[in-house]
């Protein structure tokens, strides 16, 4: 109530002012009028006296300021036709001084001196040297900031600046920059002045006072904060001080670097006022153009450790990388300044020892500076991914020293952190350089690494990066563990379904990205995924397992496609020729050394898989297995690189001795000139079918390893059309024993985990359909298997489900593209079998409904047996399908 | 009617011309009536010289015992000091007469007509400056005094303004001091002369060493002792001419404020010391700092103040 009282009071006093000051105007118009200067002087500073009113808040004595500054610019033109009049400037400029009353005083004697100026009677610097002395006069921080800010305004076209028309001598603009930063630092200490004159502009009321004294709310904090209010209301009239040096012609770099900036930081720092501080820095960072920041940054930088601790030095310096970058982007030419001022680190240095001075920064403050500095280096220096890294490493440093951060704030700023490189580069890879980003995400909580690390997948997605090597998805699986696996142990009940769905997806979809041609760097990769994936818990696998053994399967393939791609190279050979033996002898010896290290190493590995195609493949010691292969591959790897090359050479052998022509030396005989090349090529090419072999069983035993992980989670419908796929594969890796190892797999699982009898039909028509497509297995096997799927078939639960079955078991004989799968008879009878289950489903139902049932089932027989009788199947004839049609028609 | 009002009109008219009446500068000079007349401006050693022409009413003739005409310089002092009003001093006839010269222009006898008299006072002695004050007053004027047996004297009085111009004094230090309360405030004030003119202006600055309250403004005063009277019955009489505001807010240690006080405007005197054994007049800087519970704090410091000869 107190408060509202204030305003309506404060209202009644504008209007008092404004009502004065109008009337006193009005009679000096008259006076301008009738040529008075006498009265004209009496009555502006009557008019000016209302100026002197310590009653309100600066806005309010704003208002009352512009209209007075109207009124001074009717009384600057009268002084203007005065002088031109004959009366002497120089007569003027002292007559205005006769007024008693400081304030409407240095009002007319600026508003004169501006005259004075323009006359050139006096030298510009001179006049403006008075009269910002003059002002000294005036020390209430509210009528001082306006009359200053009234000289700045008055005064801005007539600096003695380089061009203008009031430059005299030489070293006129040193007086101009001068005459700026006096007024600028006295407007400042004004203005900071007014946060510890606690009001003192209302103190000369004494009503008032008693009212602030008696009005409970008013607290120090309020008071306090009204200041502040009212601070910030005036901080522009400061502030363009600053921004008239900017305009100031004359402030070339050398002076900025040596007067102005110098001047303006020892103002800055000395006033050790926060908000002026932090105003002010961003003011010199707005105003001034971005070369200067750049030539002086050191200076400019050297004024922040030394800012008071409160100031929001993050905003003001992110505010200069902001500009910094921007001005970096704007232009290529400008980078070599970039280099040459080393601007990086001395950005570095200085926000280092920002943090250090400031030690009750909160980290949120660092974290938003890092995080500038950070944006800064991507685009200046894009190519420096070690200036990243070094950011990142120091902030590290500072969290290190805070534990988990729990500021929301903070979180987010590191989440743009974190982002910018992904942003900048577009590019994981090069992120994953990074060698602190990862610790950097460490620090963050649960819930953000999560998004970080969705942030990152997302990224990868959206740009298709190529992640070829372990060592990299390594990292990367480090950077997003966040989602592969519940970090502090406890599982989040009140994680949203959607989300984490969402999260695994995307999982799922960055392990489809990872891809090498080079088979053994692909498996290594995998076997990286493998390990990560695997610690993921119940409810991640099944979201990421299936995207798993799909990627070894596309390593099975890689690996069958390479063996078809070395057949063709050593056939080639072969008939080309040969003809350099000597090299070829050479090579062989050479190769049959390693290839003896070699055999060694991969029976040693075989070993596996022979005992692994009992019940369980690796047993217990199956984790550690991986481990082994790892080193068992890498030595390997040598002498893959020697077949290689020899391959190579011999492939190349052939067109060299053409063209060598006839100094090939023919000293061997014809018969050691056939052998050779051939064992060459034979050996090394068993040899090489062995190693993939060896590689491909590895995979396959770390495939059945994988997907048994699923049977606990349990999901095994999952499991079973994995094993499905698995088999498939294997099949077009002509692997028998391994894709029967997998049916085995499947149908163990059928029998024992998959009870409910829904599932039960999907997962019969599952392996009907996959196992239609085998073509690698034996007759054996093959009856083995389709015999089971038969009869699987026949116990589903309901009846028109087995009938369904039964007939889809009818294509296991019958694989069109393959002469020895025609079994006819056999169809045949699969079929008969589901008219009967077909026919007992009806009877089922008459039984118990007392309605013939549909015959949709009949219809889907007879469409069965035309399929056959097109493909030709001897066994269904006319008469059988005539036979059939009445039978529906019935 | 007229014959009335001739019976009570003095029987002649006196006027009093000056030779360079017409060339001489005249200056205003305040009566005791009130009324402010133009009179010529006279320095110390100057000639005085002029007419005196006396021209009886129509078809009377003026008997007298003799023409005389005296200069005379007055120091007017109100007998109780403060109470009256000052067109009283001299009324009251208590004036003295530190110069008193005399010319006499006519032997007794008988003027018809109009009569003229030449008189001349040469380099006249005058030694102190016409001043009009608050309780004392300094005056020169010419009497002409036709002596008469009967009906009273007939006498003439012509008023003239003296004024002394001094040089720019060789030695005029600046007046710089250091004051303050223990704890409170500090100052220094510096003004760059002791001894101004009366067109002078009063530059200086103010610095503040200390300060623990809360200053609303700073003026400078420019105050007028005069005091007369001796001994025991001295009495002084303090003015303020000017109130000048220097400064509005409050400082803050360190800041310096700056002073440009132009003399031009107020009505100053020189410093009068001692004339006569009558009278002196003082001038004094009063420096005056009002915080904002409207306590003054000031400092008063005597200067000087001079007529400088104006050279155009």
């Amino acid at each position: 109530m107190m408060i509202g009282e204030g305003v309506e009071d404060e209202e009644k006093w504008l209007s008092a002012g404004i009502t004065g000051l109008q009337q006193n105007a009005f009679y000096m118009h008259r006076a301008l009028d009738s040529n008075n200067l006498r009265d004209a002087l009496k009555y502006s500073a009557q008019m000016l006296s209302e100026l002197r009113t310590s009653k309100l808040s600066p806005q309010k004595y704003y208002q009352l300021y512009m209209r007075a500054f109207d009124e001074l610019r009717k009384l600057e033109m009268f002084f203007k036709e005065e002088t031109r009049r004959g009366c002497s400037i120089i007569d003027l400029y002292e007559l205005v001084q006769h007024a008693g009353n400081i304030l409407p005083r240095l009002y007319l004697l600026c508003t004169v001196g501006s005259v004075y100026i323009k006359s050139k009677e006096a030298p510009s610097k001179d006049v403006l040297k008075d009269l910002v002395e003059m002002c000294r006069g005036i020390q209430n921080p509210v009528r001082g900031l306006f009359l200053r800010s009234y000289l700045s305004q008055v005064s801005r076209d007539k600096l003695p600046d380089i061009g203008s028309e009031y430059e005299g001598d030489a070293d006129t603009v040193n007086e101009a920059v001068e005459f700026v930063l006096q007024n600028f630092t006295e407007m400042n200490k004004l203005w900071v002045r007014m946060q510890h004159q606690s009001l003192a502009c209302h103190g000369a009321d004494p009503v008032l006072r008693i009212a602030v004294g008696l009005s409970g709310l008013q607290g120090p904090a309020r008071e306090k904060e009204k200041r502040e209010k009212e601070r910030s209301e005036l901080r522009d009239l400061v502030g363009k001080n600053l921004h008239v040096l900017s305009q100031i012609e004359g402030v070339d770099l050398d002076m900025y670097k040596d007067i102005v900036l110098p001047r303006v930081l020892e103002q800055v720092v000395n006033c050790k006022d926060e908000i002026a501080q932090c105003y002010l820095m961003d003011c010199i960072i707005q105003v001034f153009p971005d070369e200067y920041h750049l030539q002086t940054l050191e200076i400019l930088l050297g004024a922040f450790p030394q800012l008071q601790p409160s100031v929001d030095i993050k905003t003001v310096l992110s505010r200069l990388m902001e500009r910094l970058s921007n001005y970096a982007a704007s232009s290529t030419e400008v980078l070599p300044e970039f280099l040459q001022v080393e601007a990086f680190s001395k950005l570095n240095n200085a926000i280092g020892k920002v943090i250090e001075a400031q030690v009750d920064m909160p980290i949120l403050g660092a974290v938003t500076l890092y995080s500038s500095l950070l944006t800064f280096t991507l685009h200046v220096h894009p190519d420096r991914l070690d200036y990243a890294d070094q950011v990142l490493g120091a902030c590290v440093k500072k969290l290190s020293s805070n534990g988990k951060l729990d500021d929301r704030r903070a979180t987010k700023q590191i989440v743009a952190l974190l982002s910018a490189p992904l942003e900048k580069y577009n590019d994981i890879v090069t992120v994953l350089k990074l060698s602190n980003y990862p610790h950097v995400m460490e620090y963050l909580d649960n819930e953000t690494n999560k998004v970080m690390a969705s942030v990152i997948i997302q990224s990868i997605m959206k740009n298709n990066t190529h992640i070829s090597t372990a060592e990299k998805v390594e990292a990367l699986f480090e950077l997003i563990k966040g989602l592969i696996k519940d970090l502090d142990g406890t599982l989040h009940d009140e994680v949203d379904e959607d989300d984490f769905k969402e999260e695994q997806n995307s999982v799922a979809r960055l392990i489809q990205m990872l891809h090498n041609d080079d088979p053994e760097e692909m498996f290594k990769v995998i076997c990286t995924v493998r390990k990560y994936i695997l610690t993921g818990g119940p409810k991640r696998l099944p979201f990421t397992v299936p995207p798993l053994v799909f990627s070894f399967t596309q390593g099975l393939l890689l690996c069958t496609y390479l063996i078809g791609q070395w057949y063709a190279v050593a056939s080639a050979g072969y008939h080309g020729q040969l003809r350099n033996l000597e090299l070829a002898f050479l090579v062989f010896v050479v190769h049959m050394i390693f290839i003896v290290i070699g055999m060694s190493i991969l029976i040693r590995q075989l070993q596996g898989p022979d005992q692994g195609s009992d019940e369980n493949p690796f047993g217990e010691e199956g984790s550690n297995f991986t481990e082994k292969d790892f080193s068992a591959f890498k030595s390997d790897s040598i002498e893959l690189m020697f077949l290689d090359w020899f391959l190579k050479s011999a492939w190349d052998a052939p067109t060299g001795a053409k063209r060598n022509g006839d100094s090939v030396s023919p000293c061997l005989n014809p018969l050691e000139a056939m052998i050779f090349p051939l064992v060459v090529i034979y050996v090394s090419l068993l040899f090489l079918f062995l190693w993939f072999l060896g590689y491909i069983y590895v995979t396959c035993g770390l495939l059945f390893q994988t997907i048994e992980i699923l049977y606990g989670v349990p999901a095994p419908e999952l499991a079973l059309r994995l094993y499905l796929q698995c088999a498939e594969a294997a099949n077009d890796c002509d692997l028998e024993p391994v894709a029967y190892e997998f049916f085995t797999q499947a149908y163990i699982l059928y029998e024992e985990e998959i009870s409910d009898s829904r599932a039960q039909v999907t997962a019969i028509h599952l392996i009907i359909g996959t196992l239609q497509r085998m073509h690698v297995f034996g007759v054996e096997n093959r009856d083995t298997l389709t015999h089971k799927a038969t009869g699987y078939s026949a116990k589903l639960l309901k009846k028109p489900d087995q009938c369904r079955a039964v007939y889809a078991c009818s294509h296991l004989f019958w694989v069109d593209d393959q002469d020895n799968m025609k079994d006819g008879e056999r169809v045949l009878l699969c079929l008969k079998r589901a008219l009967r289950i077909a026919n007992a489903a009806q009877q089922m139902s008459n039984a118990t409904r007392g309605s013939t049932g549909s015959v949709t089932l009949f219809v889907e027989i007879l469409n069965k047996y035309l399929y056959f009788f097109e493909k030709g199947n001897p066994q269904i004839n006319v008469a059988a399908i005539q036979s059939l049609i009445e039978l529906d028609y019935n | 009617m007229n014959y009335l009002i001739g019976a009570f009109k003095p029987a002649c008219n006196i006027s009093i011309t000056f030779t360079d009446g017409k060339t001489r500068k005249q200056v205003p000079l305040k009566k005791e009536n009130g009324q402010t007349v133009m009179v010529p401006l006279f320095q110390s050693q100057e000639n005085i010289s002029g007419k005196v022409s006396i021209e009886p009413v129509q078809g009377k003739k003026v008997e007298h015992n003799g023409v005389k005409i005296e200069l005379l310089g007055q120091i007017g002092e109100l007998l109780f000091p403060g109470t009256v009003h000052c067109e009283m001093y001299f009324d009251r006839g208590n004036f003295y007469d530190f110069t008193s010269l005399v010319r006499e222009l006519d032997v007794p006898g008988e003027i018809y007509e109009r009569k003229t008299y030449p008189f001349e006072f040469s380099t006249v002695e005058m030694p102190y400056e016409t001043y009009n004050g608050v309780n004392v007053r300094l005056r020169y004027v010419l009497k002409v005094t036709v002596s008469r047996g009967y009906g009273g004297s007939i006498v003439e009085y012509q008023d003239f303004v003296v004024r002394n111009y001094t040089p720019a004094p060789s030695i005029n230090n600046s007046i710089k001091m250091e004051v303050g309360i223990e704890d409170c405030l500090h100052i220094e004030f510096e003004y760059n002369k002791s001894k101004y003119h009366l067109k002078d202006v009063i530059i200086g600055k103010i610095y503040f060493l200390l300060v623990r309250i809360k200053i609303k403004n700073m003026d400078l005063e420019i105050r007028r002792r005069e005091s007369t009277g001796s001994g025991a019955n001295t009495h002084v009489e303090t003015e303020t001419l000017a109130k000048f505001e220097l400064m509005d807010g409050a400082p803050v240690r360190g800041e310096s404020i700056p002073i440009r006080l132009f003399l031009s405007p107020y009505e100053l005197t020189p410093t009068h010391r001692n004339i006569n054994n009558k009278f002196s007049v003082k001038y004094y800087l009063n420096l005056v700092l009002v915080d904002e519970e409207d306590r003054r704090y000031f400092k008063q410091q005597e200067i000087t103040i001079y007529r400088l000869l104006e050279t155009s």
